[in-house]
């Protein structure tokens, strides 16, 4: 009987050693920074992100193209909260997935009948700024849609496979690396939680896709276009790998 | 007009030192960088920046090519009287943008 107890208590002692290393490991990219960084982000009046998002506020509001529709004319603003923790997903006219900055853009096509933004551009980043930000602290919450699987399975493809002169892959570095430093920079583990971000080596603000194709060209190899699929199958890999993660629009980054 | 992130009590006691901060969304382009084609990018800066209490100067900074896009500056100045609080930013071709913040003082 007594070793039954005993026997009874080591499964229950190992249960939990196992719930406790089966805790959430993964660190946003700002758990990376020092501390001055990551002041700069927390304190909205010294995160320079905050700028362009005020700016999307405003874009949000000004009418636009052929009909003279603002964002605000369908949108309540209210309506954006959580939407960007969704993208990017599957559109049912295009056939396939699409980022949130192709959905503005999309949007601004079908129903302000207006000329889409340019990528990078100043204001499809503060608009994509400005409804990222409403989903702040918010957990990242892919769609639980099956079209997309092919789409993730690609992505998470294109994450292991070894690009470039270099010849290293998304996963060597941000997997296998993450915390170890490359030069003097410490590796995160590439969520894409806080985008976009403002990064301090940018001295501006930047999309999630400007940041992959400077990983691209930092191995050396060639950069995918931007709103490119191979880049919008990779963010819904992404995506997966930080479901949960909690949205801290816009980061700062060093 | 640039936009800015500003931030100040709007009320004070006599006597207090308050802290102002203020960012600016400019490109502080440095004069000394080639676009794509190689040309020299023409230089386009914040110069100057002053902040006035109720018409007196009570903190002014310059700026040059090395400070960086956005800047931020933080400064103090003693509560005194109550009164407008005038924020002048000024640059390369004509830039120049003031915000008032009106500061109340017990």
């Amino acid at each position: 009987m007594r070793l039954l107890v005993f026997a009874l208590l080591f499964v229950a002692a190992s249960a939990h050693s196992q719930s406790a290393t089966a805790t959430d490991k993964r660190l946003s990219g700002s758990a990376f920074m020092a501390a001055s960084t990551q002041a700069m982000q927390n304190d909205d009046t010294l995160n320079p992100g905050m700028l362009w998002v005020k700016d999307g506020e405003a874009l949000w509001q000004k009418p636009a193209g052929a009909s003279q529709k603002s964002c605000a004319s369908c949108h309540a603003q209210i309506s954006m909260k959580g939407v960007a923790a969704r993208y990017p997903a599957f559109d049912d006219v295009l056939k396939r997935p699409i980022t949130l900055s192709q959905r503005i853009n999309q949007c601004r096509q079908k129903h302000s009948q207006a000329e889409p933004l340019r990528f990078e551009s100043p204001d499809l980043l503060s608009l994509e700024s400005f409804v990222t930000h409403q989903s702040r602290g918010m957990p990242v919450a892919p769609p639980d849609d099956q079209r997309l699987d092919s789409y993730r399975q690609q992505g998470q493809q294109r994450y292991t496979q070894r690009i470039g002169q270099l010849n290293l892959s998304c996963a060597q570095c941000h997997d296998t690396n993450a915390g170890g430093r490359l030069g003097s920079s410490q590796i995160p583990q590439a969520h894409p939680t806080g985008y976009p971000v403002y990064r301090l080596e940018w001295q501006t603000l930047g999309s999630l896709q400007r940041r992959l194709r400077n990983c691209m060209s930092g191995v050396r190899a060639e950069p995918f276009a931007y709103g490119a699929p191979e880049l919008v199958e990779l963010e819904l890999h992404l995506a997966v790998r930080a479901k949960g993660m909690l949205i801290e629009t816009p980061g700062v980054r060093p | 007009m640039a936009r800015t992130l500003i931030n100040a009590p709007k009320t004070a006691k006599r006597g207090d030192v308050i802290e102002i901060r203020a960012t600016i969304g400019h490109p502080m382009e440095t004069g000394f960088r080639p676009d794509e084609s190689g040309k020299i990018l023409p230089r386009n800066i914040i110069k100057k920046f002053s902040c006035r209490y109720n018409g007196e100067l009570v903190f002014s900074a310059e700026m040059f090519s090395a400070v960086s896009a956005n800047p931020y500056l933080a400064f103090h100045t003693l509560a005194t009287e109550s009164g407008t609080l005038a924020l002048t930013w000024e640059g390369d071709n004509g830039f120049s943008q003031t915000e008032n913040i009106t500061l109340t003082v017990a």
